[in-house]
């Protein structure tokens, strides 16, 4: 193993109780302890977070290579899932 | 995550899907395609700010043992850690665009790489701490806060929380100032001559004028640049010039003048060749930013090593095959 090859670990930290855990961004790091400890000096210098996670990036499953592609059209003609698709007589409240 | 791999379908460098995204202010991501030009324009960019924060550690890095009192002392550590970190967070979306750190510090260490020409300047009294925060950050903020509209993603964000942190940066330097330009006659000169040293390498940061500067054109077309030199070196002299004043000393440039039709601050010529003679190696400092910046990375081999060595043994313990 060499610097060189030091695996890249993608970073997500947890704001403050109740949050969960967002994407912060990435570090490279020899293993995940010293991923975790250089995450913390990177990304938490202000408190902003109370809660780490690092992930090894090569093990992250996407979707799909393009970003753009027809993977999520399915729900593009499926406007009856959103509430304002319905109509609602005048006066009616709580609804 | 990583966009290593490269797209069979690569977008031609003027192509009409691909500017009509830009111009429908769309972002591009790491896995989509992109022109080639796009790509290398960032890579290009990124590296050389990345660079820039991490040889910018270096100036004010050398005033930390001399602070003139413990707050000051931990205030300048912190910022010089920031820097640190904004170069760790420009690497990263470098990175994202199939570059590996490793060679983009082999190429600033081979002299292949550029960084900003600002931080071959020397810094010979604690007033050009001041100096360097009030100014050089107050331009580098200039320049960054269009960046984190910019139509590429992880720079954007990168440049979110760079902006953020910067914030300290500009005021600590304007504290220094203030606090010397209202002290002792001779700490109120100290500071009026860090000024003056200043200035005119500070607007020289936004690079050349619109019209010599090849580049500028198409960035903005790719939505990576969204305001030209001219126009952010414009923003800064106007923000600039009133601070001048609440701190009490005066900026180096007898054609500074009002002018009431544009509502901008006029400003006098800017020697350019300055500029160039510094880019092209002759600076004051050059050649000692360099020599320290490959001295600080052989000195950390072994650090580096270590850390291999440690991980490696680990690794062979919980695998259960360590002797
Ligand atoms: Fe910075
Ligand atoms: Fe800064």
């Amino acid at each position: 193993m060499s610097s060189r090859g030091w695996p890249l670990w993608e970073v997500f930290v947890r704001a403050r109780r109740g949050l969960a855990h967002t994407h912060v961004g990435s570090l490279h790091a020899p293993d995940a302890e010293m991923a975790v400890r250089n995450a913390r000096d990177v990304f938490t210098r202000r408190s902003e977070g109370v809660s780490i996670w690092v992930v090894p990036a090569a093990a992250i499953t996407a979707s799909s290579p393009d970003e753009k592609d027809a993977f999520f059209d399915p729900a593009g003609d499926k406007v009856y899932r959103h509430p304002t698709f319905y109509e609602v007589p005048e006066g009616v409240e709580h609804l | 995550m990583h966009g290593n791999d490269a797209t069979l379908d690569e977008p031609a460098d003027d192509d009409p899907a691909f500017l009509a995204l830009i111009d429908d202010d769309g972002r591009v991501e790491p896995r989509d395609a992109m022109p080639q030009g796009y790509r290398q324009s960032l890579v290009r960019q990124i590296a050389q700010h990345a660079h820039s924060e991490i040889i910018g550690m270096q100036p004010e890095g050398s005033w930390i043992g001399r602070a003139p009192s413990l707050r000051r002392k931990a205030i300048l550590m912190a910022k010089v850690q920031d820097e640190a970190g904004h170069g760790l967070y420009l690497y990263a979306a470098a990175e994202t665009l199939g570059v590996d750190r490793v060679d983009l510090l082999d190429r600033l260490h081979a002299g292949k790489q550029k960084y900003s020409s600002i931080f071959n300047y020397p810094t010979p009294t604690w007033a050009d701490i001041g100096a360097i925060g009030w100014l050089v950050d107050g331009a580098a903020i200039t320049n960054q806060v269009p960046l984190t509209r910019c139509s590429f993603g992880p720079y954007a964000r990168a440049m979110v929380r760079i902006c953020k942190e910067e914030s300290f940066h500009q005021r600590q330097g304007f504290e220094i100032l203030h606090t010397l330009s209202h002290g002792t006659t001779e700490q109120h000169e100290m500071a009026q001559q860090a000024v003056d040293r200043w200035w005119w390498p500070s607007l020289m940061m936004f690079g050349p004028a619109d019209d010599e500067s090849p580049n500028s054109a198409r960035s903005m077309r790719w939505g990576i640049k969204r305001f030209s030199n001219d126009e952010l070196r414009q923003r800064f002299v106007d923000m600039t010039v009133p601070q001048a004043r609440a701190l009490g000393l005066t900026l180096p440039d007898p054609d500074l003048a009002y002018d009431e039709a544009t509502g901008h601050w006029h400003f006098g010529e800017i020697d350019f060749s300055e500029l160039f003679d510094v880019i092209n190696g002759n600076g004051p400092l050059n050649a000692e930013r360099m020599a320290h910046r490959r001295g600080a990375h052989e000195r950390g081999a072994w650090v580096r090593a270590a850390a291999d060595a440690y991980a490696a043994k680990h690794a062979s313990r919980s695998a259960g095959t360590a002797a």
